[in-house]
């Protein structure tokens, strides 16, 4: 029994049931999925599917937190990817030939590689901490985005492109297949090959790690690409969803969620352990909490307060100061009760 | 060179400075001018006293990212109170900068009793006072009290027919008490040990924990302070005021020349950053063909400069202390 409770998935999925849970009291058709025209319609679906582009950047997160990283430049890697994806469609004659889509993506994924390789770069080869480096393209990321779209919005009229963000396959969202085939890649490089341990150990300690023999800067950089690549395909996604891009608005605080996400999963902010699946609930609850306060008629701006309770007692549980000063007050509070019941007995 | 090594980043800072104003004044008529330097203060008063704040924070060590929520919040409180409950500015002023202090201090002491990173404790303040805001109202909330309209209005006079807003005034004078708080007094020294390395200010029996919160609740109240300044500004309370302010400032920070893995850097050199971000944003303003969008590109070329700059800088010395 307390192995499960020592669970690392165990607490996020008490929060992501909980919230179900309330969904479910306050309007009883939340679970109802119907089918039509071949595609599955229901709010759960509607959670998965928007959901999709914050998963795949938080998979790429986890693994940059794992090695004590963080990259805060995902929300401009979000918003060029899809502004040049965008972009290089509208420019076509035909917007709807395949041809043009398919390298109007290669091109946003290979930019969104130089881009996450910028920021290997900049940690790994020059050793800058990593929130300044991504810093920079943070900054300099939304420029380039507008700089994309020249300040408007691209809006495309490609039904190829729109398969990618809002088509369906097998009945389900496109994109959920494109989150699970990001997911189990990574689960295979990192558990099934020895990156994993290698991820984990250089997170651990870099310098003692290449004392053993594990090229860090290597995985380091290897890493940060990784983290582009995610955020890049999140771009396509989410511009494919609204057929259009936005250099301003999109992918706005997406860092942010991304590494909320990652900590709700589990995965320390001092890097050294990673849980992947943990950060996928992790995005699945802030997705299910958005819904649920725009279900409930709440402001939607109000999520962000719920979200600083959230990420507050999450870092609250992780502190092992704060745990142990509770651990402590109840201990003290037992031994107080014992010596009165001991001296009432006497 | 008989130049301390400590002052080249300041010194570049500076050179650039002054760099970008000569060749703004031989590109552009009208450019070289008292006013213009004037209206650079003006225009970046809020933005020079939140980096005030935010300086002390990475001198300590640590980062800030709730600041621009907490402008947010500020004229939020301001316009809400005054317009729409009729409360007098001399009451709601002193309100908001002991908003601004308090929530810096409810920061700063999780972060130094439950030994979390500040990067994500700042940041759960971030979305706090950015939703309190949209507690408050999800509209503008426009200022009409006379009080506002004419500190947003009046002029000081200078000599040669130049004037300055009280912003700049107030926005300078924070300066000058800052530069003395950290250059001539114990509490500035603590936050330059603390930021120098935390476990030996802790052996030397320096007040640590005393220190680190009081960085925060100073950045707090800094905030808080630019929060009414951009109240004067504005003239309106709005929860989507300074949006990703906190990177401007951190920016500001760094241009200046300050470290940040803390311990090293000066106030004069953050005045100087925040006036670099100002002069960039007029020389584009001045060229008339450039949008909006290149400012930020400009911005992050700089930090990128500036944070190479130190990065040199610092392996230099850790090469020379290993010979």
């Amino acid at each position: 029994m307390s192995k499960i409770y020592k669970h690392h998935l165990f607490w996020p999925l008490c929060v992501l049931a909980a919230l179900l849970l309330f969904n479910l009291l306050y309007s009883p058709d939340f679970f109802s999925i119907t089918m039509h025209d071949g595609h599955l319609y229901g709010s759960l679906i509607d959670i998965l599917n928007f959901g999709a582009p914050l998963m795949l950047v938080a998979i790429g997160m986890t693994l940059v937190v794992a090695t004590k990283g963080i990259d805060l430049s995902v929300g401009s890697i979000v918003a060029i990817s899809g502004a040049i994806a965008c972009l290089t469609i509208s420019k076509g004659t035909d917007q709807n030939a395949l041809g043009l889509v398919t390298f109007s993506i290669l091109l946003a994924v290979g930019l969104s590689i130089i881009l996450g390789a910028w920021n290997g770069l900049l940690v790994s080869v020059a050793g800058i901490q990593p929130i300044i480096a991504t810093l920079i393209l943070m900054v300099a990321g939304r420029g380039i985005a507008q700089l994309v779209t020249d300040g408007q919005i691209i809006t495309v009229t490609s039904t190829s492109y729109s398969y990618i963000g809002s088509g369906s396959l097998a009945t389900l969202p496109f994109s959920i297949f494109v989150v699970a085939i990001a997911l189990v890649i990574a689960l295979l490089l990192t558990r099934k090959t020895s990156l994993g341990l290698f991820i984990e150990s250089v997170g651990c300690n870099p310098t003692a790690s290449r004392m053993a023999g594990i090229r860090a800067t290597v995985v380091i950089f290897a890493v940060y690409i990784f983290c582009g690549v995610c955020a890049g395909v999140a771009g396509l996604l989410l511009s494919s969803n609204v057929s259009s891009a936005d250099g301003n608005n999109a992918g706005l605080w997406y860092e942010l969620d991304a590494i909320l996400a990652v900590v709700i999963g589990g995965t320390s902010l001092n890097g050294g352990r990673f849980y992947l699946a943990g950060t996928v609930i992790g995005a699945l609850i802030i997705q299910t909490l958005t819904t649920t306060i725009y279900m409930i008629g709440v402001p939607p701006e109000i999520t962000l307060v719920v979200k600083a309770f959230v990420v507050l007692a999450v870092c609250l549980i992780q502190s092992e100061t704060f745990r142990s000063s509770i651990v402590y007050r109840r201990h003290k509070r037992q031994d107080t009760m014992k010596k009165e019941v001991a001296r009432r007995v006497s | 060179m008989s130049l301390n090594r400590k002052y080249i980043p300041i010194v570049v800072t500076i050179m650039l400075f002054l760099v970008m104003f000569a060749v703004g004044s031989f590109r552009y008529t009208g450019f070289f001018s008292f006013q213009v330097l004037m209206n650079l203060l003006i225009d970046n008063a809020f933005l020079l006293i939140t980096a005030v704040g935010m300086s002390f924070v990475i001198l300590s060590g640590g980062i800030d990212l709730s600041v621009g929520s907490i402008i947010a919040l500020s004229t939020m409180i301001s316009a809400s109170l005054v317009q729409q409950h009729g409360w007098s500015p001399a009451i709601v002023i002193p309100l908001v900068l002991m908003m601004g202090a308090g929530f810096g201090s409810a920061m700063g002491a999780i972060i130094h009793y439950f030994k979390i990173q500040p990067f994500i404790v700042t940041l759960a303040g971030m979305f706090m006072a950015r939703g309190l805001c949209y507690v408050i109202s999800i509209d503008t909330i426009t200022i009409d009290h006379p009080f506002y309209t004419t500190m947003a209005q009046t002029k000081i006079p200078l000599p040669g027919g130049n004037s300055l807003s009280i912003s700049a005034v107030i926005a300078l004078i924070v300066v000058v008490i800052a530069i003395y708080v950290a250059h001539y007094t114990r509490f500035g020294r603590n936050v330059y040990a603390l930021g120098g390395n935390e476990q030996s200010s802790l052996l030397m029996g320096l007040p640590v924990a005393r220190t680190k919160i009081l960085v925060y609740t100073l950045s707090g109240f800094c905030s808080a302070l630019a929060g009414v300044v951009f109240t004067f500004y504005m003239l309106s309370g709005y929860g989507l005021h300074a949006v990703g302010f906190e990177l401007d400032t951190i920016a500001a920070v760094v241009i200046g020349g300050t470290l940040l893995t803390g311990g090293v850097g000066y106030l004069l050199g953050t005045f100087f950053g925040v006036m670099i971000q100002g002069i960039i944003q007029t020389i584009i303003s001045f060229e008339g063909t450039l949008s909006s969008w290149w400012t930020k590109i400009a911005i992050g070329l700089l930090l990128f400069v500036f944070i190479l700059l130190q990065r040199m800088l610092s392996a230099k010395r850790s090469a020379q202390k290993q010979v």
